[in-house]
């Protein structure tokens, strides 16, 4: 292929990089050694990722957590600039900004839909391991060209101003990939099965309405522990949903698929372990409590959860 | 009992002791008690970082948002909608609700994201959407509006994307059954996702509602 994911995830290092260097010479953060070398690390596993074995990414990942835990991760002072001179800027542009913005999806959709499957020279032009991905990154590249031309911007300034939003970020920056990664070490120690033991242990065999409870909850808990619903979905159909509901009560496996998946995003909306959708996000809007999202969630979520069990006890019951 | 590296999580969230750190150790304990060795499991860890460093995609996305933040763009956003009359944060964030849910729906997740939509435009509009009327936000409900805005991100993604057929999760659902010998069709699966979707649609619609309520009088009694 011609633009790979690697790519991607070398340019994601390299803006990463870039960060980390304008820390190290920043003298107003009493931390900038560590501070700098926590995302300097990460860098390194970012654009070498594939290139190093194993077991050193893993020593290079505990290091860095380490780093966090030691307090080592320390945010740098940015000098907000003055209401009037970010006026001016803003007039001079209007509403000519929003067009790098909107550039990133757009081209983000038309790179994944229509260049999905052109090739050049015999090659893919996009990694076809994720078209999306490397679309974004793209979109991305072009959008910053367009921004730095209209803006007259230097690479220089928005490393700068990338440095900014990452500091904002700070240390959440590693949740979502420690999550994924605790995900396969739970999976590999059999976490899963024992937690579907466990609640089939508990199932009364006979009660239509107790089993569509217990399978919606158990998607709502296990997304809610596992922090998504796709490693819950496995373990609680073939623990729950084959034996009980297909097999025992003749249900259409379309109905309750959808259904039981929403279940578990529910658990999605009520989690922390869901570091990329509730918890990132908190740190990106300069949230006083982080886990404020996932508050305003909670209401809603518990509402569609009650709804999933209702329509779904009344689909399987009715034989619909 | 492997378990107990859940137990570890759920006590280190409640202390609130550093989330990377608990989901470590976590993990580390995990490991040990399956009677994993330790070279094997930080190996693991190493594999799985590299494998979902898509999941930090969001970086890629930090330049230009960053440049163009420098440059007023949460401002222009805000400017943009204190234009339009009778524009309210309820009103804002439906809105962007819908249009969330529904390109969900159509397969196109990358309309919205926080990085790049939610913190640069929805936010700051459904903030302007106030200040025309109220001025200058207190910061306790400047904090509850900007929430307000992730959440509605969050819901539109969910309870849009499982009626694309071509979404992950259906893929994931239909090949499991297919696994398992029971017939499946992704067609009807996506089809039966839509009254959960309608509803969650207008549950959340109807909160916002009360939250412009609940707003107009916390601000306007004042």
């Amino acid at each position: 292929m011609i633009f790979s994911v690697e790519m991607i995830y070398i340019l994601m290092g390299i803006i990463v990089l870039g960060c980390s260097l304008y820390i190290f010479t920043d003298r107003t953060n009493s931390r900038r050694w560590t501070t700098g070398s926590f995302y300097l690390i990460y860098s390194i596993t970012l654009m070498f990722g594939k290139i190093i074995p194993p077991f050193y990414i893993g020593l290079m990942v505990i290091i860095m957590v380490l780093i966090i835990a030691g307090g080592g991760l320390k945010k740098s002072e940015h000098m907000e600039e003055s209401i009037t001179i970010k006026e001016e800027r803003r007039k001079r542009l209007g509403g000519r900004l929003f067009l790098p913005a909107i550039l990133i999806p757009i081209l983000t959709l038309a790179g994944s839909k229509l260049l999905a499957d052109v090739k050049i020279g015999g090659k893919a032009l996009l990694d076809p391991s994720n078209v999306t991905m490397v679309a974004l990154g793209l979109a991305c590249l072009i959008a910053i060209i367009v921004a730095m031309w209209m803006t007259r911007g230097t690479p220089t300034t928005a490393v700068k101003e990338s440095r900014r939003l990452l500091e904002s970020i700070g240390w959440a920056v590693l949740l979502p990939q420690l999550l994924a990664t605790l995900g396969t070490i739970f999976t590999n120690a059999g976490v899963g099965t024992v937690v579907s033991k466990a609640v089939t242990s508990i199932i009364p065999e006979d009660s239509l309405f107790l089993i569509v409870v217990i399978f919606c909850l158990g998607m709502t808990i296990f997304t809610m522990i596992m922090g998504n619903a796709f490693a819950a979905f496995p373990v609680m159909a073939a623990g729950i949903a084959i034996p009980f509901l297909i097999n025992q009560f003749d249900a259409n496996p379309n109905h309750i698929a959808a259904i039981s998946m929403f279940a578990g995003y529910c658990g999605t909306l009520m989690t922390p372990m869901a570091a990329n959708f509730n918890i990132v996000p908190a740190a990106l809007l300069d949230l006083k409590d982080k886990n404020h999202v996932i508050k305003v969630q909670i209401p809603t979520a518990l509402a569609v959860l009650v709804f999933n069990i209702i329509l779904m006890y009344f689909l399987v019951s009715l034989g619909i | 009992m492997v378990l107990i590296g859940v137990l570890l999580i759920m006590i280190g969230f409640v202390l609130r002791i550093n989330s990377a750190v608990v989901v470590t150790i976590s993990a580390l304990v995990t490991g040990m008690i399956a009677g994993i060795p330790i070279t094997s499991i930080i190996t693991q860890f190493g594999e799985a970082f590299t494998t979902n460093r898509y999941m930090s995609i969001l970086l890629v996305t930090l330049p230009v948002i960053g440049l163009l933040e420098k440059n007023g763009l949460q401002q222009q956003a805000s400017k943009l909608v204190s234009k339009i009359k009778a524009i309210t944060v309820g009103r804002v964030l439906t809105m962007y609700l819908l249009i969330r849910e529904i390109g969900a729906a159509l397969g196109l997740n990358s309309l919205g994201g926080h990085p790049q939509t939610v913190r640069p435009l929805i936010a700051p509009m459904a903030e302007g959407a106030i200040t025309t009327k109220y001025g200058k936000l207190p910061e306790k409900e400047q904090q509850e509006i900007r929430a307000h805005a992730a959440a509605v991100d969050n819901i539109g993604l969910f309870f849009g994307e499982d009626i694309f057929v071509a979404v992950g999760a259906i893929l994931l659902m239909n090949g499991f059954f297919e696994q398992n010998n029971i017939s499946a069709d992704p067609i009807s699966m996506a089809l039966w996702g839509i009254p959960t979707a309608i509803f969650a649609f207008i549950v959340h619609a109807i909160r916002l509602r009360m939250f412009d309520k609940r707003l107009n009088k916390r601000l306007g009694g004042k």
